[in-house]
């Protein structure tokens, strides 16, 4: 029976796949945030407040200048936004924070308030994949959360196979990877074999505070301060662990496949319909 | 059986004064915890704390009497050098005694096999030589630890003649990040972050242990309300791994639909998480002390609602994988796992209940909110990965009833302890029931309070070995069911 049982069933849920990026995109949950925002025009003079809760020392501030928040560090705990006295740390709602260079994350200098978004790859390589791209992830030294919302872009919901970007077994296959987890020691040379048996040219994505900056772990001799310190980085996606969204919006915008002005605004916090859940995803 | 026994006794959750814990020269000390063991406790956790200057250290049991709902708990006098292994009496005790080895320089004479567990030599983990088997008929067949898909990374090597697996030894320590070295000293600023990391998929299973040693050591309690808030997190992670795991199994064995179906309904469970905190990971959802998130009573009705339509999907997507004959027949007598063996390796979980073992921190050492509201245990005899995948599914149906059933049951907000200090010298344990068995957290503080020691026993740690056993006299073909079945945790065994 339960061939039919099994065929039904499907035939009357339909296609579970979201419509995003050609539709809205699935809203965060209410609780999440998204990228923080830093205006550090409205801190109160010598207000360090923020700098003393924050579990991973993602900000600082060196004297006389303004405070920078490392959102590749950050884990989104929103201490700081609590604890801002002036509101001058702010969360956005957007889910959008995905950058091509590390210092795009680092937010708080006059005229970078927010994440610099991360370009496309440049021509030749959007050529050879954008249309295509096979990408080994290594996990190392993470809590595999990062690769547990990685993998769900596969499930049906997300369904990444249909940008033709997939997860391959062998590195011979690849075009680049995808690490999580802050690089532990013990990691360095299978991420290193595996790096060398992945055919030129290649790209490195960091996912999650861990693989960006070595995250929760970043002082500790055991791990290296994340994929950067062992391989040259194309895309860094912050978070801990970044919301599956976070992660397919970095990915597209790298291999040019957002286009922005076709797509609706992005729901702010503010807008979103209160109290309601976010789609099932 | 535990009132015979020399070792101090006490409740899950709750402390002790160091002095009050009885110590033995160490060959004393093990014969006293084996006679314990013989009686039918179980190892929770065994590790050394070092003294304050010098190379000695003081080894520590902490045991499981699970039929008189105790755990018990003894120390040794301050020993270096080598002490006999309690290894050789109980096999329970093997990855433990290596890992104060090889933390300690501590030396368990006679221990069958000594070697690192996730001590570094430079690039790799120092795992080698691996156990071989002589023979004109064997192979070896070398897997990792980088693996084909995305899984975290371990070492697995077997040693095979033609298809089928003669013994299979797993070696870890890839994912070794120091999380137990950094929180000596501490609780730091960042401590309670890290612990929600020992296993991303056990977040609120670390958290509730670490969040229970503290409130055991600074004698106090989180509200009525946080303790709920933490037993309704921690069956949605139970609800979303299991939902997520027997879905990868129908995957492994091609049955599309539910693998399907399951690959998103854990999703389903993972939001409800973060529609109470935030995080589909519940990153934030416990905090010592205290209540957590405000969860009022409108979030709790749409919870119920999203519930209520995953768990319906969920039980359909599971009958079609019991109801197909052959899903049964390449889950039956496969990876089986003897209920002696369990027992003997020190099982724990799900993986313990499908051998027929009943044990389940929630129902024998009730913390928190299951002092109030229990599930009935699931338990399925037979240890092969039929029995596995089954006690998940019962499990799923039981969390289900347990989470309408308590959603509803919230108790009033109340007023929060003011964090009061941690106790000096003193030692605090706490067992929660995560989703693949026992957490178990141990602080033993100096004088100021500080943690002079803590102890994380992730259930993975107890059930690696049982994975290992599972696969002698299988198919080697057959590893990715078995793995699936027990689906443990890496970087909760590396730290
Ligand atoms: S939200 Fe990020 S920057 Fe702010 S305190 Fe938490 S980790 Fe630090
Ligand atoms: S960034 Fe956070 S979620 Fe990702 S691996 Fe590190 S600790 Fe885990």
């Amino acid at each position: 029976m339960f061939v039919v049982d099994t065929l039904l069933h499907r035939l009357k849920r339909g296609c579970e796949t979201m419509a995003y990026p050609d539709g809205p995109a699935p809203a965060l949950p209410d609780r999440h945030g998204g990228a923080l925002r830093v205006e550090s025009a409205r801190c109160a003079a010598g207000c360090d407040a923020c700098i003393g809760v924050c579990p991973t020392e993602a900000i600082t501030r060196v004297s006389g200048q303004s405070v920078a928040l490392d959102l590749g560090r950050c884990v989104f705990c929103a201490a700081c936004v609590t604890e801002c006295p002036t509101g001058a740390i702010t969360q956005t709602g957007d889910h959008r924070m995905a950058a091509r260079r590390r210092q795009d994350l680092v937010l708080g200098a006059p005229n970078h308030a927010e994440v610099r978004l991360a370009g496309e790859l440049d021509a030749t390589l959007r050529r050879l994949f954008g249309r295509s791209l096979r990408l080994r992830q290594v996990s190392a030294g993470g809590c595999n959360a990062c690769e547990a919302d990685t993998n769900v872009l596969g499930t049906i919901g997300w369904d990444l196979g249909r940008f033709g970007i997939q997860f391959v077994a062998s590195p011979r296959h690849a075009d680049g990877l995808l690490i999580t987890g802050p690089v532990s020691r013990n990691m360095q040379l299978a991420l290193r074999k595996t790096w060398d048996a992945v055919p030129e040219p290649k790209i490195v994505i960091a996912v999650g505070a861990c693989a960006v900056s070595g995250g929760l772990f970043a002082d500790h001799p055991e791990v290296h301060p994340g994929a950067e310190a062992v391989l040259p980085v194309d895309l860094h996606i912050p978070g801990c662990p970044p919301h599956p969204l976070t992660i397919l919006d970095g990915l597209l915008r790298l291999l040019g496949r957002l286009d922005e002005r076709r797509l609706p605004p992005v729901a702010g916090r503010s807008e979103r319909a209160n109290g309601s859940l976010p789609d099932a995803v | 059986m535990s009132g015979a026994t020399l070792l101090a006794l006490l409740p899950n959750a709750t402390s002790l004064p160091w002095r009050d814990i009885p110590a033995w020269p160490a060959s004393e000390f093990v014969q006293v915890t084996a006679a314990a063991l013989a009686r039918g406790a179980r190892l929770c956790s065994w590790f050394a704390v070092p003294e304050e200057s010098g190379d000695a250290v003081q080894l520590v049991a902490v045991l499981a009497f699970d039929a008189d709902n105790t755990l018990a708990v003894g120390r040794s006098t301050p020993v270096r050098g080598s002490y006999p292994a309690l290894t050789v009496l109980h096999p329970q005790a093997h990855l433990f005694e290596r890992e104060v080895w090889e933390t300690h320089g501590l030396t368990p004479e006679g221990h069958p096999w000594l070697k690192p567990v996730r001590a570094s030599a430079g690039e790799a983990p120092a795992n080698a030589p691996f156990f071989t088997v002589e023979g004109g008929e064997i192979h070896e067949v070398a897997v990792g630890p980088v693996h084909a898909g995305i899984i975290e990374p371990g070492h697995f090597r077997f040693q095979c003649a033609g298809e089928e697996v003669i013994h299979l030894e797993i070696a870890l320590g890839y994912q070794h990040r120091g999380i137990e070295r950094a929180l000596a000293g501490g609780p730091h600023r960042r401590t309670l972050r890290q612990v929600e990391t020992i296993a991303g998929d056990t977040t609120v299973a670390h958290a509730t242990a670490y969040a229970s040693v503290l409130e055991a050591l600074g004698s106090g309690e989180a509200p009525l309300r946080g303790q709920w808030l933490r037993a309704i997190g921690l069956e949605l992670e139970r609800l979303a791994n299991h939902t997520g795991d027997l879905g990868a199994l129908a995957g492994d064995v091609a049955f599309i639909p539910t693998a399907a179906a399951c690959g998103k309904l854990r999703g389903d469970f993972l939001n409800v998480t973060a529609a109470l905190c935030g995080n589909r990971f519940g990153r934030g959802l416990v905090r010592p002390f205290a209540e957590g998130p405000d969860v009022s009573g409108a979030l709790v009705q749409q919870v119920l609602g999203n519930l209520t339509r995953a768990l319906a999907d969920v039980e359909q997507a599971i009958a079609w994988l019991w109801d197909s004959a052959s899903v049964r027949a390449r889950f039956e007598n496969v990876g089986t796992v003897h209920r002696a063996q369990a027992e003997e390796i020190g099982m724990v979980g799900p993986a313990a209940r499908a051998c027929g073992l009943v044990r389940d921190v929630r129902y024998d050492h009730p913390a928190g909110w299951h002092r109030f509201a229990q599930a009935p245990v699931a338990v399925w005899p037979g240890g092969d990965v039929f029995a596995r995948a089954r006690v998940r599914s019962l499990e799923i149906q039981r969390s289900g009833d347990f989470l309408r059933e308590q959603l509803v049951a919230a108790p009033e907000s109340g007023p929060a302890d003011d964090s009061p200090a941690s106790t000096g010298d003193t030692l605090a344990v706490a067992l929660v029931e995560g989703w693949r068995g026992e957490v178990c957290h141990v602080a033993v503080t100096d004088a100021a309070g500080r943690f002079r020691r803590y102890k994380i026993t992730d259930p993975s740690f107890h059930n690696w070995s049982g994975l290992a056993l599972a696969l002698r006299g299988n198919a080697i073909s057959d590893f990715p069911i078995c793995n699936k079945s027990f689906s443990l945790s890496y970087c909760g065994f590396d730290l």
